[in-house]
């Protein structure tokens, strides 16, 4: 009945198609998609900000705990003011203005290729190549000397890369606190890395014996050198336990931080 | 219509349990149960996306062509599990930091394509929508049960708050760190699946083989 037809429109003679029909299998794949694609770049694109400013403050609370002056209910971003980024270049540990402050942290996010370095030795489980500009954050005291600095760390162990931060004291040797804000280690096992007890341990530790000899090591015994730079290993968390030891002695090392902190015990920053 | 809405809500919950009676969703019951918190979240996720993805595919089900209906189905549920995650990003960033992981996988639990493919392409989008509810509740009480047990063995706490002090902290209580790892999930559950079925035998499924006795000679 041409006449019935007619009545209902287009819409309705399509809908009126059987489900299986080749026209209208095509036609509600590709609708299904294209609403479906809309709805979920909607959701990304409005939520956006909201998201970038938790991470970012996410970031920020850990800064300010490692640094041992977050309380919380605090302001966060006030209290962050007290901090100075600096982009340091790794390999002569001096400051850069080469990049700005403001965007670095997502140009270094972005893995531009000229600040990557590749990597011969990697006991960090870093993949192989690592960032050669790094930000840090100083804390200075009243006098405007240097109270703290904060390195972000990051490396792999059992399951995840664990990033975190570590903070040191003036003297660029003396481990103030370290904490690491992202992993996905094995939950009270692993991730015992949270753990307040534990994270206490690091606080009045030494990196360097008074050679300039890496000393400081995550373990079951202490090492020679002394308990000065001896962190208890986790129990039942060996591999992560080796991974956070692995980390921290990388990115104190030559290759990464070496430079930078050797200056700021020579009091040149 | 055969069942009552309130049996759809309530059925699932223990007489035809998706985890314990269909057992499905096994996966991230495992990956989930180690703290209640996570658990809480990922069953209202659950819940959320196997509601809407149900009604969803519900309203489209006499225009979905049956040779792609799986794909149409998998496209929903996927955006809908992308919708959750990116708004836990947004308002709930310290568990959702935990949970992304799992998130994403609902789209491959098998109870959210079940009910779709089982319920919702042939009933109405209302009750398609409260048989979802009641499948994600089911799932989340078993989820939750599984989260009480572990961690409060496993951390010696719920939801956080300690309740025995572990040895760790000073206190007395060594906790079981088996409790803590998935596996031990499925000791859970397989206890659960034996409790509720000593409970209501009618769960019991028929043997598919049958012991032969031979007979002497």
């Amino acid at each position: 009945m041409p006449d019935e037809n007619q009545k209902k429109g287009p819409l309705g003679r399509f809908l009126d198609l059987p489900a299986d029909s080749i026209t209208k299998t095509v036609v509600v794949a590709t609708s299904l998609c294209l609403v479906a694609s809309m709805i979920v770049s909607a959701a990304a694109v409005t939520l956006r900000p909201v998201q970038q400013a938790n991470s970012q403050r996410d970031k920020q609370i850990n800064i300010l705990e490692v640094a041992g002056i977050y309380e919380p209910g605090t302001d966060v971003a006030q209290a962050f003011e007290a901090f100075e980024p600096h982009v340091v270049e790794l390999e002569t540990g001096e400051f850069t203005d080469r990049y700005d402050i403001e965007t670095y942290t997502d140009l270094a996010a972005s893995e531009d290729p000229a600040l990557i370095r590749a990597l011969d030795e990697d006991p960090a489980g870093l993949g192989g190549q690592m960032l050669a500009y790094q930000m840090v954050y100083l804390l200075r005291d009243d006098a405007g000397g240097i109270d703290k600095v904060i390195l972000p760390i990051e490396g792999y162990g059992l399951w995840s890369t664990l990033y975190g931060f570590i903070a040191l004291e003036a003297n660029g040797n003396d481990i103030f606190g370290l904490q690491f804000y992202q992993h996905g280690e094995t939950p009270g096992l692993g991730a015992e890395v949270d753990n307040p007890r534990w994270k206490a341990l690091w606080n009045g530790k030494k990196l360097r014996d008074e050679d300039g000899t890496l000393q400081i090591t995550v373990d079951k015994a202490p090492p020679a050198a002394g308990r000065d730079y001896y962190i208890d290993a986790l129990s039942g968390a060996t591999l992560t336990s080796r991974g956070v030891d692995n980390l921290v002695r990388f990115w104190m090392g030559e290759e990464a931080f070496g430079p930078f902190l050797e200056r700021l015990k020579a009091g040149e920053i | 219509m055969a069942q009552t809405r309130r049996s759809q809500l309530v059925d699932p919950l223990i007489d035809n349990n998706p985890i314990t009676l269909q057992v499905l969703g096994i996966c991230s019951a495992l990956a989930v149960t180690s703290s209640l918190k996570v658990a809480l979240v990922m069953a209202i996720a659950v819940t959320l996306v196997t509601a809407f993805s149900s009604m969803f595919i519900s309203m489209l089900r006499n225009h979905i062509p049956g040779s792609i209906r799986i794909i149409v189905q998998m496209v929903i549920i996927a955006s809908l599990v992308i919708l959750v995650d990116q708004v836990l990003k947004a308002y709930a960033f310290e568990i959702s930091k935990t949970l992304s992981v799992f998130v994403g996988l609902i789209i491959t639990n098998c109870i959210v394509m079940g009910r779709a493919e089982a319920f919702a392409m042939k009933n109405p989008p209302i009750d398609s929508f409260i048989d979802g509810v009641g499948n994600g509740l089911g799932y989340g009480l078993i989820l939750m049960t599984v989260g009480v047990i572990r961690e409060l063995f496993g951390s010696g706490s719920l939801f956080g708050i300690t309740i025995m002090e572990t040895v760790n902290n000073g206190g007395w209580y060594v906790p079981n760190g088996l409790l803590l790892l998935p596996p031990s999930a499925f000791f859970v559950i397989g206890l659960l699946i034996w409790a509720i079925r000593a409970w209501k035998p009618g769960q019991v499924e028929e043997r598919q083989y049958k012991i032969q006795t031979v007979e002497a000679h």
